[in-house]
């Protein structure tokens, strides 16, 4: 829409010294440029996760491998997990909804920039924090350095006993920090969309993403709280001599896992979500149809949201509750699954009978379908509580997870990079690289976490760093470490064309993919400001509305 | 593209959104609410499950005066926002003055209590279960009221500066909405505490 004002802003932006560009970038509180900051900052340690992971699959890539010692499997293990989901996952999701939420709704910015600059800090800050402990967390005992507790830390193995020197503090604090970064941006976004919309902009009109971040945000209140809750009784446990999880003065162990697994189970649903809320956006404008049940589909989500509070303690059914809390947790976990199947079926019906273009976006988008189907089928299988005790911290536990968060997450994260990269960056990626990625990765994918459910099967425990020869996990272990590195190079395409495209990149336009909603109005990358004056909408699809005027959707209303 | 929602056939709509202060607090109000929530649950689920003295039945004394006094502190803000609102000044930051007076007298109750506790009953947070989870309640709540009137000096300050007119009774409110969340916690820790956990 201000065209102009984009183009004279990146011919000042040539003759500027670095450091001015810099000091601008550090000092932001524009929500772009934050939304740019957390996904760089979140794909940074995506390709430490991932280093991580691939010493795990080097490690394991035969029986007796000594690749890395038994201590240095143990901080492996931990880091990953806890990069992953904490300084990986949620600021990717922030970052994009950080972006998109405001330009989606009409509005200028966030409800409160300088609180969402400081969220990122407190982040970034975090993740910080956490990998100085390869560094500091030592401190004066001589006891290791990062944290090698697990991504649970479950009590007593977090306690000082049995985790001496700071590495556990470094662990504790980083998810404290990043927990209340979370928490405001989370808050932000809330605000944003409660209070920010465009006139016209009703709740019934928005755009399905940012119902979806609201629902979301909503969750990361009620599930990150209880998380910081949580590690100051951990920190209070470590620093003050308290006894909340210490056993031995009548403390329990159980209520730390209860704790966690009221963070954790809901923390899977706060980063599907936004994968929902980018499948919701881009099937239908590949489909070339709006959006099937829109009501449903807002429905399901604030249902699944309701749901996933009170299923954590399926994580828990090995520790020996009584019956009644088995049935309760085996009940509501399988209940979950009945507003998800709405959605894959809401999914499938938008494309049904659609013109549907395969571009890259889309791709991920059938492959994220299909792949967290086959992750939500395991699901079921391990919500069904005697299954559950013979497979519960086996392989299949990994495989299943690991189906969700990369088949599923990851999938439509890319498929929200290749549809977003031209509003971010004014450019397209490249579509061929594209494709390559995406077969690529695929077939890395399924060779890594197919295989993986079988070791589980045949009794293979998780987080074990070797194991003995002849027991049929062998060629199963080496061929799942092979996908492992295809997946690598498949990410290592996905960077290279990121870099690319960025310079090289056909130039996108404001719409390149004819899209219906509002950010697609603005100049790609959009001005500062977003939108010169302040759109107003009077259906779901605002741009539809204004290229077939003869024929608008607020007609049919 | 240079307007880019061309008029449609709509009536002018009135367009008034909640104001992103009030929805903000009651955010950080929601997730507060989990937060307390957690350690409530932590102090029900120990009561009665230390392994050594002291209980909660041999030192506990109930803080009536200094409960009054949070408590009442909850109408007093309540009516300086109002005042505030019909621009009558002086009366707001009298009644904001007691607010932090009020404020300020219970986080005393609370610390006189902490010092008999340590020195009279050696109960520290590190005795025992009820130790750890009573320090821990009760000092989280302090926290937030030790914020709470933190802000609350802050607004009193800008006012004595003569800067708090009625134009900023939308921002007082805010924080006032913050000041009752504290004080609704304390009717929650208060009932677990001296009433249920003893």
């Amino acid at each position: 829409m201000s065209s102009d004002a984009i183009v004279i802003q990146t011919a000042e932006a040539a003759g500027r010294p670095w450091v001015e560009t810099l000091h601008e970038w550090v000092t932001t509180v524009d929500h772009k440029r934050l939304g740019v900051l957390y996904i760089l900052y979140a794909l940074v340690f995506l390709v430490i996760g991932g280093i991580e992971a691939t010493i795990m699959r080097i490690q394991l890539m035969h029986p007796h491998n000594d690749f890395v010692s038994p201590q240095v499997f143990n901080r492996m293990f931990t880091m990953h997990g806890t990069t992953m989901i904490f300084f990986v996952a949620m600021p990717i999701m922030f970052g994009f909804a950080n972006y998109l939420v405001p330009l989606m709704i009409g509005a200028r910015d966030m409800a409160f920039p300088r609180l969402n600059a400081f969220s990122f800090w407190l982040t970034a800050f975090g993740g910080i924090l956490l990998y100085f402990s390869f560094l500091g967390g030592n401190g004066l005992y001589g006891a290791g350095n990062a944290p090698d507790v697990g991504w649970w830390a479950y009590a007593p193995l977090a306690s000082r006993a049995f985790s001496p020197g700071h590495s556990s503090d470094y662990w504790t604090v980083a998810l404290l920090a990043s927990g209340f970064g979370s928490i405001a941006t989370s808050i932000n976004i809330i605000a944003t969309i409660i209070s920010m919309r465009c006139p016209g902009m009703k709740l019934s009109r928005m755009p399905l993403l940012a119902w979806m971040n609201l629902v979301m945000s909503g969750m990361v209140l009620l599930a990150i709280s209880p998380l910081s809750a949580a590690q100051i009784m951990l920190l209070v446990d470590r620093y003050l001599g308290g006894h909340f999880f210490d056993t031995q003065a009548g403390g329990s162990a159980t209520l730390w896992m209860h704790f966690f697994w009221i963070f954790g189970h809901p923390e899977v649903y706060v980063l599907i979500i936004p994968c929902f809320a980018f499948a919701s956006e881009i099937i239908p404008v590949f489909s070339r149809k709006p959006i099937f049940g829109y009501p449903v589909m807002v429905g399901a989500t604030v249902c699944i949201a309701f749901v996933s509070m009170s299923v954590w303690a399926h994580h828990m059914f090995t520790i020996g509750m009584n019956s009644y809390a088995n049935s309760f947790f085996t009940i509501t976990t399988m209940a979950v699954g009945v507003p998800t199947g709405i959605k894959i079926f809401n999914w499938l019906g938008t494309m049904w009978g659609g013109k549907i273009q395969f571009r890259t976006p889309m791709l991920f988008c059938i492959g994220f379908l299909f792949q967290f189907l086959i992750a939500g089928l395991t699901g079921i299988m391990l919500a069904s509580s005697p299954f559950d005790w013979q497979l519960s911290g086996s392989y299949f536990v990994v495989a299943h997870f690991h189906y969700v968060i990369v088949g599923g997450i990851l999938f439509a994260l890319f498929a929200a990079f290749y549809y977003w990269y031209p509003k971010i960056t004014g450019r397209m990626l490249n579509e061929r690289l594209g494709k390559l990625h995406f077969w690529l990765f695929v077939i890395g994918f399924h060779l890594t976490f197919d295989l993986m459910h079988i070791p589980g099967l045949l009794g293979m425990p998780r987080r074990i760093y070797t194991y003995e020869p002849g027991r049929g996990w062998d060629t199963l272990n080496y061929l799942v470490t092979i996908g492992a590195f295809v997946q690598g190079i498949a990410t290592l395409v996905f960077v290279a064309n990121l870099v690319i495209s960025y310079f090289k990149g056909a130039k996108a336009g404001n719409d390149p993919w004819d899209a219906w909603t509002l950010e697609w109005s603005a100049s790609s990358p959009p001005p500062v400001y977003n939108f010169a004056s302040i759109p107003r909408v009077s259906s779901r699809r605002p741009l539809w509305d204004l290229k077939h005027p003869e024929d608008p959707d607020s007609r049919y209303e | 593209m240079s307007t880019i929602v061309t008029p449609l056939p709509e009536a002018p709509l009135a367009w008034k959104l909640p104001y992103r202060g009030k929805v903000g607090m009651a955010c950080l109000i929601f997730a507060e609410s989990a937060i307390f929530t957690i350690f409530v649950v932590a102090y029900l689920y120990y009561v009665g499950k230390s392994l050594s003295g002291p209980t909660p039945r041999e030192v506990l004394e109930t803080p009536i005066f200094y409960t009054v006094c949070l408590l009442s502190s909850s109408l007093t803000i309540h009516f300086a926002g109002r005042l505030l609102e019909r621009g009558r000044r002086g009366a707001f930051l009298a009644l904001w003055l007691l607010t932090v007076v009020l404020g300020v007298l219970f986080l005393y109750g609370t610390g006189q209590e902490w010092h008999r506790l340590i020195y009279q009953h050696g109960l520290t947070i590190s005795t025992n279960l009820f130790g750890t989870t009573y320090y821990s309640l009760v000092g989280l709540h302090a926290f937030h009221v030790s914020a709470g009137v933190i802000l609350l000096s802050i607004v009193l300050l800008f006012g004595l500066a003569g800067r708090v007119g009625p134009e900023q009774s939308r921002r007082v409110d805010v924080l006032s909405l913050y000041w009752h969340f504290v004080d609704a916690v304390w009717v929650v820790v208060f009932t677990v505490v001296y009433v249920l956990g003893r």
